[in-house]
């Protein structure tokens, strides 16, 4: 844990951008020349704000001819998405590519594999239906578990707590959009002698927000150091295009529009972002309370809701683990 | 002397999570969350053998560690509601 430092509060999070972005782009040319020992990178770019973060951190470090962009949309991908991720491309003036994986997804089942959990759930789901799931519990000191929210082709919502096995196999059917991106990534990075790009932000990557050998598979990731304020901060400090800059986050992974913090984060990003920085400046709950303007008993429950995500993501971090040390390796 | 119930909640919990039948590796009150036992999904299957195997439906507003974090807290309240 670091030490504290003054009082908490949005300023918290203020950085000098300009030093920040060389110090990122020199690490990114010395990872690729000493470490990785490729020519480029490939990014894939989902619209959202980090990967156009991340895109732009390229550029800059190794120019726009050695950086690759792919837009990998699928069927419940928003429209706009691919929209923003073609501007940015085109804003940063990378080749790039689109590449619909949503044949690929329906051969392996992911879509089928997620209807049949839902269906076990909503039994008239199908064609004309929209689904996403929601979290609850941790923000009242509950245990964490799951709400399935459908829409109806009439418009109406109905939702149903997850049973777990339903929950567990519409989780990994969703995986595989991450995961067949991720293949598509290396196939490209393979083929060019790149390295590949991975875009979470501290807040994802410290609280486990991506899926183990998809999204959270790479060969260097940029900004796993920036809280997520700070990345739309520097996406506004690059000039980037202000769709990117201004658009809200979403999973982008599931067919109704769903909040990252309806998913997975207690709080919306800026408030998730300061409890994060409490929690590892050494901020007691009275204090984030006071910063968020929210009751010191729920700050002590995204405090202790941060901890328990935190030895979550232990495992989704963790290679292939070995049964005894080999010396040679 | 433990009751039935703890004794079929603790072996439940020694069984699927431990891998083990030696009792000393769990005590009664030992805390599952603070001892890394079980993380989100792990306390989620212990509800669904609450549900499933003991016959007790659990509400949301009862998810709570004060009901679910211990074997000797898993049986008293499932023989509350029982």
């Amino acid at each position: 844990m670091n030490k504290k430092q003054g009082v908490l509060s949005a300023q918290s999070l203020d950085f000098d951008m300009d030093a920040e972005i060389d110090r990122i782009s020199a690490s990114l040319r010395e990872i690729l020349s000493q470490t990785l020992r490729k020519r480029g990178l490939v990014v894939a770019i989902s619209g959202g704000i980090d990967s156009s973060v991340s895109a732009a951190l390229a550029v800059r470090a190794i120019g726009k001819k050695r950086v690759y962009g792919l837009l990998l949309p699928e069927q419940d991908s928003a429209a706009a998405s691919t929209s923003r991720g073609d501007q940015l491309a085109r804003h940063l003036g990378i080749d790039y590519e689109e590449f619909n994986i949503a044949p690929t997804l329906e051969a392996i089942g992911c879509y089928e594999q997620r209807d049949q959990a839902i269906r076990s759930v909503f039994p008239d789901y199908g064609d004309g239906w929209a689904n996403k799931i929601v979290i609850q519990g941790g923000l009242e000191g509950r245990v964490n578990h799951f709400v399935l929210v459908v829409r109806t082709p009439d418009g109406e919502m109905k939702e149903a707590r997850l049973p777990l096995q339903e929950y567990l196999k519409i989780v990994a059917a969703t995986n595989f959009k991450q995961r067949i991106r991720k293949t598509m990534e290396y196939f490209h990075a393979d083929r060019l002698n790149y390295a590949v790009v991975g875009t979470p932000n501290r807040l994802e990557y410290d609280q486990g927000f991506f899926v183990k050998n998809g999204d959270g598979s790479a060969d260097v990731k940029p900004i796993a150091h920036l809280y997520k304020t700070q990345v739309y901060a520097l996406a506004r400090h690059m000039g980037l295009p202000e769709e990117i800059c201004s658009a809200t986050p979403t999973t982008d992974t599931y067919s109704l529009d769903q909040g990252q913090d309806e998913f997975y984060f207690a709080l919306p990003y800026g408030q998730m972002d300061l409890a994060l920085w409490a929690k590892n400046h050494g901020h007691s709950a009275a204090e984030l309370a006071a910063a968020l303007d929210i009751d010191e008993r729920h700050a002590e429950f995204v405090l202790n809701d941060i901890e328990k995500k935190r030895a979550f993501a232990a495992y989704l971090h963790a290679p292939g683990i070995l049964v005894q040390h080999l010396g040679e390796t | 002397m433990a009751s039935e119930l703890q004794t079929q909640v603790r072996a439940f919990i020694l069984e699927n999570y431990l891998f083990t039948d030696d009792e000393s590796a769990l005590g009664p009150d030992e805390s599952l969350l603070d001892r890394g036992i079980v993380d989100s999904t792990g306390m989620l299957e212990i509800i669904m053998f609450i549900e499933d195997e003991l016959g007790v439906q659990v509400a949301d507003e009862e998810m709570i560690p004060e009901n679910l974090d211990s074997v000797n807290r898993i049986a008293a309240f499932v023989s509350r509601k029982k």
